[in-house]
């Protein structure tokens, strides 16, 4: 017990000296804390991207600070409370592996702010964020269906956690409504990030037919694999790819951070902060369809804006009923929307989808 | 051309002063790095070997957490130590690392959400006798068939990375998580916490358990007869064979020995600053714990100052990334460097340098 109220008085002492002082000379300091590093051109360059954001929005009055490839567990801990001590008033966790840790050092810094990227236990200083990327997966699942000749896509999945399930479910369905004869085969990969690996497996999809690949894997392997097939299509992830323009890589679903950084910021500054859940998708511009290219017929391409719109305008849901789970037994009566703690908690597959989720 | 030649009777001093000699080889050459990078090489080693022991706003916080991420290094490090002066190589560490925090875990949660402390006990074994079985796999092949203990165990770390995976989105996975990867909180569970034995300094029962194995590791090697023909069968096997030893005996003992620390750290690891089994448990103590290993020297006081500095490391060069913006990758490298220089050093040590003359043709 000694050493938490050590900790909280030198927390309060370096917070009493800088958050007044906030209002006038002194920036604010924003802290982030990197799952991985920041050239990993997917989760974490799109972060970190936010953070130049902020740095951009603010200029002099927001000093940002970060630590990069942090390993989830005791290490996060660490670096929390290190990056509190030199003086951090917010510190946005960006890994989901980071939430008790988060949670354990919020409790010691009640003055700092903490916002943690897809977790879902909130405190006084703790507020949870995410983006709802399954309306993304949507659009692209609506291209994939479209576009697919064998009837074949292949998915890249990376852990079987209701984030991935979802952004199975959600593409497949918007494939199966372009396309009723499509079939998606689905390889776990068991990685955020492992080029080889996911090399490996955008080949064996492509061996067995596949001609569109979708991933939920970070890095631009699939997409050369696809390369080196030729007549194979993918999808950038979490970043726009753009190297790969304009095929393989004919769209791309974009985490885009920044604005929600700002606000959330912004708050703090204005002392109007308040914890709580966000899931922003679409709409609020947390999540992005990258430029769809040439490759893409025009015809299919309309179709996908168009699906895009009516998500971002709340007029359609991608998860709405008539739905069934895999094992036939109903999920969504006709016109109903699926609610978000069912979405949160998503551990089954929908009706028409083959192959089990491992466990 | 130059030729190394052994030494006939290589330097006790030198051999001593090596380690003093890699850092501050490590210190210059890393410094120029963190120069070529735009950072105060003077400053930026004073911040990775000073603040985190003496800056008045970090040190009370990282003190502590120098044994807490010293810990696992040393008691892993003590274990393989006595394999590598064995002429015994166990590289997979890692994996009976994390095989140990998997059945340390299982096994205090088979009795969730009991609130005796006598499961910790149960589950510190549990945590060791992981780590010694998945130990065994190496070198029962290696006794039996032959294979090379180097590659299997270091294989076996594969192994028992995809078991982690699975197991923690199966069957350790919290039925309370909403469907996420990862088992209950441990450390937030009374009965199986890894608590600090004294509270704020870090010195948590694994801490413990590192120091007794350093004092456990020492006597064993330099006092009792276990320990000397261990080293007699690393430094000359065919005389221990002479004298009775079994080549098989010395690998199942070493491997025995280390994965059993090994697996013991893993499950004081997850009961306390990890808090569960997830995923992404595995953090590279085991690779680590090598180069702990081999900077202390093999000896057991050794690995513990060793473990201590490279904890320092850890801590210094988290502290450089948040104040100086320094990579991530460059503080690796600097890490690296101290093995690399330590090993070079070595070789000057035991072997000099010789022009050779081209032979005329």
């Amino acid at each position: 017990m000694y050493r938490r109220t050590l900790l909280s008085t030198a927390a309060a002492l370096a917070l009493g000296l800088g958050l007044p002082a906030a209002a006038q000379d002194d920036p604010m300091k924003v802290g982030f804390i990197y799952v991985g590093p920041i050239g990993d051109g997917g989760w974490t360059y799109t972060h970190n991207e936010g953070r130049l954001a902020v740095e951009e929005h603010f200029g002099d009055a927001v000093e940002t600070v970060y630590q990069e490839s942090v390993p989830e567990g005791a290490d996060a801990a660490r670096a929390m409370t290190q990056m509190a001590l030199s003086g951090a008033d917010m510190i946005f966790a960006t890994s989901f592996g980071y939430m008790d840790q988060v949670l354990e050092v919020a409790a010691q810094f009640p003055d700092v702010t903490f916002e943690h990227a897809t977790g879902y236990k909130q405190a006084e200083n703790v507020a949870t964020y995410s983006a709802r990327f399954y309306e993304g997966r949507a659009v692209i699942g609506h291209i994939a269906g479209r576009m697919t000749e064998t009837n074949t896509v292949g998915y890249i999945a990376s852990y079987p956690i209701p984030e991935v399930i979802r952004g199975i479910n959600s593409a497949y369905i918007h494939a199966k409504k372009a396309n009723p004869d499509v079939e998606f085969r689905v390889v776990w990969a068991y990685t955020w990030f492992d080029p080889a690996k996911e090399a490996d497996a955008a080949s064996a999809l492509i061996e067995q037919g596949a001609d569109v690949i979708l991933q939920h894997t970070d890095s631009t392997a699939p997409l050369a694999a696809a390369e080196s097939a030729g007549d194979v299509i993918g999808f950038g992830q979490a970043s726009d790819m753009a190297e790969y323009k304009p095929s393989p890589r004919v769209s791309s679903i974009l985490d885009i951070w920044g604005p929600y950084y700002i606000d959330r910021i912004e708050a703090v500054m204005d002392g109007t902060w308040e914890s709580g859940d966000t899931w922003h998708g679409i709409g609020e511009g947390m999540v992005g369809i990258g430029e769809i290219t040439e490759a893409v017929p025009e015809e299919v391409r309309a179709e996908a804006l168009a699906l895009k719109e009516r998500i971002a305008s709340g007029e359609y849901h991608p998860f709405t009923g008539p739905l069934n789970k895999q094992d036939g037994t109903p999920w969504l009566a006709e016109g109903e929307t699926a609610d978000d703690g069912t979405l949160l908690g998503m551990d089954f597959y929908v009706e028409g989808l083959t192959g089990e989720i491992p466990n | 051309m130059i030729a190394l030649e052994k030494r006939p009777e290589p330097s006790r001093l030198w051999r001593a002063a090596t380690p003093l000699v890699a850092v501050a080889l490590t210190m210059l050459a890393g410094g120029a790095m963190f120069a070529a990078l735009g950072a105060d090489p003077v400053a930026a080693i004073r911040v990775i070997f000073w603040d985190p022991l003496f800056d008045p706003s970090f040190a009370a916080y990282a003190r502590p957490q120098l044994l807490v991420k010293a810990g696992p290094l040393i008691l892993i490090a003590v274990g393989l130590a006595i394999g590598f002066r064995s002429g015994v190589w166990n590289i997979g560490a890692e994996g009976q690392y994390i095989m140990g925090a998997i059945c340390g875990a299982a096994a205090a949660l088979a009795f969730y959400p009991a609130e005796t402390r006598a499961i910790f006990p149960l589950a510190v074994l549990a945590g060791a006798a992981g780590g010694l079985a998945w130990a065994m796999i190496p070198a029962l092949l290696k006794v039996r068939f032959g294979t090379n203990e180097i590659l299997v165990s270091l294989m076996l770390v594969y192994v028992a990375e995809s078991v982690l995976a699975s197991v923690s989105s199966g069957l350790l996975q919290n039925p309370d998580g909403m469907g996420f990867p990862g088992s209950r909180n441990l450390a937030q569970w009374d009965a199986v916490a890894n608590r600090e034995l004294v509270a704020g300094t870090g010195m948590h029962w694994g801490v413990g358990a590192a120091f007794v194995a350093v004092i456990a590791a020492y006597i064993l090697m330099s006092r009792h007869i276990l320990g000397f023909q261990l080293r007699l069968s690393g430094a000359a096997p065919r005389a221990a064979r002479f004298a009775g030893v079994t080549p098989g005996r010395v690998a199942l003992t070493c491997f025995a020995i280390s994965g059993a620390l090994a697996g013991m750290a893993g499950f004081f690891e997850v009961a306390g600053p990890a808090g569960q089994i997830s995923i992404d448990f595995g953090s590279f103590y085991g690779f680590t714990a090598i180069i702990v290993a081999f900077l202390g020297r093999l000896h057991p006081v050794g690995i513990l100052l060793a473990g201590l500095l490279m904890a320092l490391t850890y801590i210094g060069g988290e502290l450089a990334q948040l104040t100086l913006g320094l990579p991530a990758a460059a503080i690796q490298l600097f890490q690296g460097m101290l093995l690399f220089f330590l090993l070079a050093t070595d070789v000057l040590v035991n072997y000099r340098l010789r022009p050779r003359r081209r032979e005329a043709a």
